[in-house]
């Protein structure tokens, strides 16, 4: 009885290491991230990625339509709206305002992601 | 798909390579070639390639068309260069059925990136089909860019609002209904207030006897929310189709055969004449599939949908294009 108890504990001991070192993982890349002014969402396989993206004011985004099918990048709240993205065409925006924008593909509506902008 | 899954045929008492039990679970093939016949609700359905034994009245009935559907020309990747290829082949098969249609349905996708070249070439092409009228009702492909501005100019005229309509052919009432308009962030295909009013009120002076068939891009049954693959307020324009002894549902979108029976309410989806999309769930999108050029053929076709005055039945004929 004893033992397992023991053996519980390291396993809890090992999983709030494990935690510890990724958070400091995450804001070693939060701060990386700070430096470059644009940066990209991929979108491969009916999918927006990173799904959420956040980034410091002034940044310019820039999506890449990688899939063989058409798709659109739409703010949901009406600030940007891409025009139809073929294979391998592009649209930037630059965001000046901080805040939350979720955006979605008009053509294809399950597909949605946001922009964090700090 | 030539294969059957296990659970297909439970009991195939017609001999007809199809039980009602196998029918209602959602059979979806991919271009084998079936003929159903839709009566009171009961569906028994023919392998195309036993169509010659059939007696005329059982193959045609009074009224027959073709639906086509997704030709997604403009379309050049691997999955399939050659779009205008298909849809002519899809035109051939169409001019070699026994009895020439007598209209055509085109369930949307008609363009790849909603571009006057590329409806101009599927104008063109189906310019050579023996029926000479065209019905259509848009994909989101055909609406890109101008909230299908251009869609309405082309082949929208004597449409309501967003383009739906209706028309009445043999006895039978037809009903083009608009879903890829206004898409909202994570929804499904939307008919919207104004074109279920419409729907309602068209309905309103009908029999409950006239058989009923209604077409739109997107289906209206929930094949695979997941991947968008439903219309969120079709229940309601379902419910409107409910007192109607028999109602047929014809869709696109999905690229790929899939029929479904709820009471009197038959819902069918049919292939794409340009490239083929995975059953729901079976890839990690919906995106074209590729399959080997000598197969392309087999995952493509036309619908061919015949109508029996007085019986309440439709028959809905699967080919391929190879």
């Amino acid at each position: 009885m004893r033992r397992s108890v023991s053996i519980a504990v390291l396993t809890v001991a090992v999983v709030i290491g494990v935690g510890t070192v990724d958070v400091g993982q995450k804001d070693l890349l939060a701060s990386a991230q700070q430096k470059p002014e644009t940066t990209e969402v991929k979108i491969d396989n009916f999918s927006f990625g990173p799904g959420t993206l956040t980034v410091p004011v002034g940044t310019t985004v820039t999506w890449t339509n990688r899939d063989d099918i058409p798709h659109t990048v739409v703010s949901t709240e009406g600030a940007f709206k891409s025009k139809v993205l073929d294979t391998d065409e592009k649209f930037a925006y630059t965001f000046s305002k901080a805040g939350t924008y979720p955006y979605f593909c008009s053509i294809h509506p399950k597909m949605t992601g946001k922009v964090i902008v700090q | 798909m030539t294969g059957k899954s296990k659970d297909e045929i439970l009991h195939d008492r017609n001999d007809d390579g199809i039980d009602r039990r196998g029918f209602l679970k959602c059979m979806a093939w991919a271009g084998t070639g079936a003929l159903c016949v839709m009566s009171g609700g009961v569906l028994k359905s023919h392998s195309l390639s036993r169509l010659p034994g059939l007696s005329p009245k059982e193959a045609m009935g009074e009224l027959s068309f073709v639906q086509i559907s997704d030709s997604h020309m403009g379309f050049n990747k691997p999955a399939n260069p050659d779009v205008a290829g298909t849809l002519k082949a899809a035109v051939d098969k169409i001019n070699a059925l026994p009895a020439a249609p007598e209209f055509l349905l085109h369930t949307g996708d008609i363009s790849h990136l909603s571009k006057p070249e590329e409806f101009d070439t599927v104008d063109q092409i189906l310019k050579s089909a023996k029926p000479k009228d065209v019905f259509y009702v848009p994909g989101e492909h055909d609406v890109l860019n101008d909230d299908g501005k251009q869609f309405l100019e082309r082949y929208g005229k004597g449409g309501k609002g967003g383009g739906w309509y209706s028309f009445d052919k043999k006895g039978a009432h037809f009903i083009g209904l608009v879903n890829v308009m206004n898409l909202k962030a994570g929804g499904l295909g939307t008919l919207g207030h104004e074109q279920l009013q419409w729907l309602e009120d068209d309905l309103k002076h009908l029999k409950h006897s006239t058989p009923m068939v209604v077409f739109a891009h997107i289906p209206l049954w929930s094949v695979y929310p997941e991947w968008g693959w439903g219309t969120e307020d079709s229940a309601q324009a379902l419910a409107y189709l409910k007192k109607f002894g028999s109602v047929t549902v014809l869709n696109g979108h999905i690229h790929q055969t899939m029929q479904k029976v709820e009471g009197n309410v038959t819902f069918h989806t049919a292939a794409s004449t340009a490239f083929p999309q995975p059953q729901p769930g079976k890839a990690d999108s919906p995106g074209p599939m590729k399959v080997p050029a000598e197969q392309l053929k087999s995952v493509l076709g036309i619908t061919d949908v015949n109508f029996v005055q007085g019986q309440h039945a439709l028959a809905v004929v699967d080919s391929t294009l190879a």
